[in-house]
């Protein structure tokens, strides 16, 4: 359905401004939202964004759409459940890495095996920010948090390779110092027919060393320049998403595998909230019981 | 001998087709008129252990089981010794005397009778499966009944249609020959029903019941974590997915399937999770979470003995002051408590109704007793469950001027759209918001949008149906109780009341909000009161004194995984001075 005015980035904007600090990874993946909405041509209320709790979280008062703040590490389900009441609507989840894959991970990967037509972007700063600093499960031996008072060896999840042994069909890294290839990502990862995660390097400027942003720009180098690289093969993404003394940005893995929503005959005719309720005659059901 | 009822226990090891036997029976009878009620017990076991089924029939109309049984059907040595202290004088016990010599193993009761029906050489001979032993001691069952196997013969077909022929045939000839080694071989005929009108009556558990009124009422998503007391409301809503447009989810945990429902709900439709105690401690976040963002949703809650896992396939009513309290925070919410599966019925009717108008989580609880025993009913009527979709913008259309999704209104409620439309675009959010929903630490706005959830509670009091009082109004006893005992006490002050004593019974079906001011006219004209409660700490007479600082002294409580027995209500009755 065509609408009635032409879409602007702005359209997106709340009476809110972003209260994020300076620096913060948020702004480019808030930035990269609004431009893709409007590149997709999709408008406020044909959008249902989730968010987490923590810094990302906060960024439900800052876009305009049908848009739900839950609680730590929910937005998956939620988002999951509303894409599958409105399937016709585009079903985003944003969401820190303490949400997804702290308290979120059982569901993350649930999600990832079903490939529910929704996609995530996981903020990924490696720390609880909002709470003080806490080292997050995808924190390594590269960042000094608050709370770390002793070095204690634990391995950080790396969200790419995760995702690629759930189930995943579409799988890529992000960094927000690179607005440009987010933003492409981003428009596939929405175009994707199935679950999509973002794992977005967002650094937190405030619980990191001073140059973040320059340690990351020395350590990435972008999948689209590998000519060699196929993002179809499993196996391949997996050991490309191992990789640690040069990071790699962009598409992991892309393939196209049924999608769980497809799989629902029931949501086929028209998107649940259409149904009227008003009488639904259960007569015949009934005499299943006499 | 002429009876008006029949009590049937069947037991054995779990594996010997116990289940399908005891509703074959039941539904046997269901089919002709006759009241049924029956109960289900069986250990966390896939095979072995002990699992018995009880049935009780009646020409007129009865509300839970009793204790006396006149027909116990034992696959095993086992069930004899458990249950033939049940048999009541001049009984039968039906086993299996070729397998072992009754007279090595039991206490032999000298009042009642025994019989042998060699279910193992039958099974041999007419190559059926371990599985059919029960429908030879189901067949054996009727015959001393005297009822026409033809009828069993019949309802096994229904349970079994869509199974092969074979089996079918198989099970319906195993029911055969037990029903003619009684009739034929030993000739017996113990007892001959009363004849009543022969009206199909509905045979549904609290499960079932639950299942329908939700189907009914417009539920489009239902979400469980496999649990042995909810799958069978899963497996129903699955069976008819495409019936009815709804998706049934089988979750990997409760927080997932709460989080989906409140996440379908947002988006506009009507949703239900079920779970056990266990499992709602897991969603006890969310439903904080669908409580600030007012998002509606309902909540099975099939209490069974606990904490933690407990007895996982027993009955309690533990659970109720939890799921008044569970979450952080205060916020309004409605608990309801059904007491048999046609309040099951139409009290989930009206969670589906008062979920959404209110915009808040509905808790119901059953128990793993209502939840898996079957009830009759005379019909339901559809009448009493209509889905009005109040309080929900179901186009642009019912928009007018800006929206507000959680405007200050005078009762609470503020309506929301499904999601999509174009006028009202909003956030539903988890921390404290203002009337756009954008989050907001102001003082002066928590304090009114707290005022303004709590406001809600006004309205419910008026829609919700205050504690029911059965039996005379003047009485020298006054019984309180709630949820799944309503059946035993309705039994046992008919007992009590066709003797000397006069025993009145209030029934609480909700639990909150609570209706103070009728609570208080039935503690001014009772003058005895005794609680009856399946608990270990009578939560509802702590509820009462919660809210009128009076206390109620005499508890008559059960807390070993069992439901009451009318019986022994009447007993600890008597013995209160």
């Amino acid at each position: 359905m065509r609408e009635e005015y032409r879409l602007k980035p702005s359209d997106f904007n709340t009476e809110r401004r972003p209260t994020w600090c300076r620096g913060c990874g948020n702004y480019a993946i808030h930035d990269a939202l609004k431009k893709v909405f409007v590149q997709l041509e999709l408008y406020p209320h044909q959008i249902i964004m989730v968010y987490g709790t923590g810094c990302s979280g906060s960024g439900v008062n800052f876009l305009r759409t049908y848009g739900f703040h839950c609680m730590h590490g929910r937005a998956i389900p939620i988002a999951a459940g509303a894409g599958l009441a409105a399937h016709k609507m585009t079903v985003i989840a944003v969401s820190g890495d303490g949400d997804i894959m702290g308290a979120g991970g059982n569901q993350f990967i649930h999600a990832c095996r079903r490939n529910i037509n929704i996609t995530c972007i996981l903020v990924d700063n490696h720390v609880y920010g909002l709470a003080g600093g806490q080292v997050s499960p995808t924190g390594g031996n590269d960042y000094k948090a608050g709370s770390a008072t002793r070095v204690i060896s634990v391995q950080p999840i790396n969200p790419v390779s995760l995702a690629i042994a759930s189930g995943a069909t579409f799988i890529a890294r992000g960094f927000s110092g690179d607005p440009l290839q987010l933003r492409e990502i981003l428009k596939k990862a929405v175009r994707h027919r199935g679950f999509s995660l973002i794992d977005v390097l967002a650094p937190c400027i405030i619980y990191s060393s001073v140059d973040i942003y320059g340690y990351y720009r020395r350590k990435i180098y972008r999948l689209e320049d590998v000519k060699s690289y196929d993002r179809s093969k499993k196996a391949e993404a997996f050991e490309k998403s191992l990789e640690n003394d040069r990071l790699p940005t962009g598409i992991f893995y892309k393939v196209d595998e049924p999608v769980y929503e497809d799989t629902l005959k029931q949501i086929d005719r028209k998107p649940l909230i259409d149904h009227i309720i008003s009488d639904i005659d259960i007569n015949k059901l009934l005499n299943r019981y006499y | 001998m002429k009876v008006t009822n029949i009590t049937w226990r069947i037991g054995g090891e779990a594996g010997c087709g116990i289940p399908a036997a005891g509703n074959i029976f039941s539904r046997t009878f269901s089919k002709k008129g006759y009241s049924v009620i029956d109960h289900i017990e069986y250990p966390l076991l896939v095979k072995g252990g002990h699992s018995t089924y009880i049935s009780r029939l009646n020409s007129g109309e009865i509300f839970s089981l009793n204790r006396d049984i006149n027909i116990l059907a034992a696959l095993d040595q086992r069930t004899i010794e458990m249950h033939q202290d049940e048999v009541i004088f001049s009984g039968y016990v039906i086993y299996d005397g070729e397998k072992y010599r009754l007279k090595d193993k039991v206490n032999i009761r000298k009042d009642i009778n025994y019989i042998s029906v060699p279910f193992q050489r039958i099974t041999a001979e007419q190559g059926l499966l371990n599985i059919m032993i029960s429908n030879i001691a189901l067949g054996a069952s009727l015959a001393l009944i005297d009822y026409n196997v033809d009828n069993a013969v019949d309802t096994v077909k229904d349970v079994l249609s869509g199974r092969e022929r074979e089996t079918i045939e198989m099970n319906s000839r195993a029911l055969e020959f037990g029903y003619k080694y009684i009739r034929e071989k030993l000739k017996i005929k113990a007892y001959e029903l009363e004849i009543v009108k022969p009206d199909a009556k509905l045979l549904v558990t609290g499960n079932d019941a639950v299942f329908l009124a939700g189907v009914r009422s417009g539920c489009k998503f239902y979400a469980e974590c496999p649990a042995p007391q909810s799958y069978p409301i899963h497996d129903s809503f699955a069976a008819v997915e495409d019936d009815f447009n709804i998706v049934a989810r089988n979750s990997e945990d409760e927080i997932e399937a709460l989080n989906m429902a409140i996440g379908a709900s947002f988006a506009g439709v009507r949703t239900m999770v079920t779970t056990s105690g266990a499992g709602f401690s897991l969603m006890g976040e969310g439903l904080g979470c669908a409580a600030i963002t007012e998002t509606p949703v309902v909540i099975v809650l099939l209490q069974r003995p606990a904490p933690a896992a407990g007895l996982p396939t027993w009955t309690e009513q533990g659970d109720m002051l939890f799921s008044l309290y569970a979450s952080n925070g205060e916020f309004p919410r409605v608990v309801i408590a059904p007491g048999d599966p046609e309040e099951c019925f139409y009290l989930t009717g009206r969670a589906f109704s008062i979920a959404e108008k209110y915009q808040i989580p509905v808790i119901i609880i059953l128990d793993k007793y209502l939840s898996e025993s079957h009830f009759t009913f005379a019909k339901f009527d559809m009448k009493k469950i209509k889905a009005d979709r109040e309080s929900i913008y179901l186009s642009d259309r019912d928009i007018t001027g800006d929206y507000f999704r959680y405007n200050d209104t005078g009762n609470g409620i503020s309506p929301r759209p499904v999601a999509g439309l174009k006028k009202g675009m909003h956030i539903a959010n988890s921390e404290e918001h203002d009337r756009y929903g954008f989050s907001e630490e102001d003082a002066h706005n928590r304090k009114r949008m707290a005022d303004k959830r709590f406001r809600k509670v006004g309205g419910l009091l008026e829609e919700i149906q205050p504690p029911v009082r059965y039996g005379p109004v003047n009485a020298d006893m006054t019984i309180w109780g709630w949820g799944s005992s309503k059946g035993p006490v309705l039994e046992a002050i008919r007992i009590l009341n066709s003797q000397e004593k006069k025993v009145n019974f209030i029934h609480f079906t909700y639990l909150y909000p609570f209706d103070r001011e009728i609570v208080e006219k039935y503690i001014n004209e009772s003058s005895k009161n005794v609680i009856v409660e399946n608990n270990k700490t009578a939560q509802l007479s702590k509820l009462i004194a919660l809210y009128t600082g009076y206390r109620i002294g005499n508890k008559i409580l059960k807390y070993s995984g069992r439901q009451f027995l009318p019986e022994e209500i009447v007993e600890s009755i008597e013995k209160i001075e």
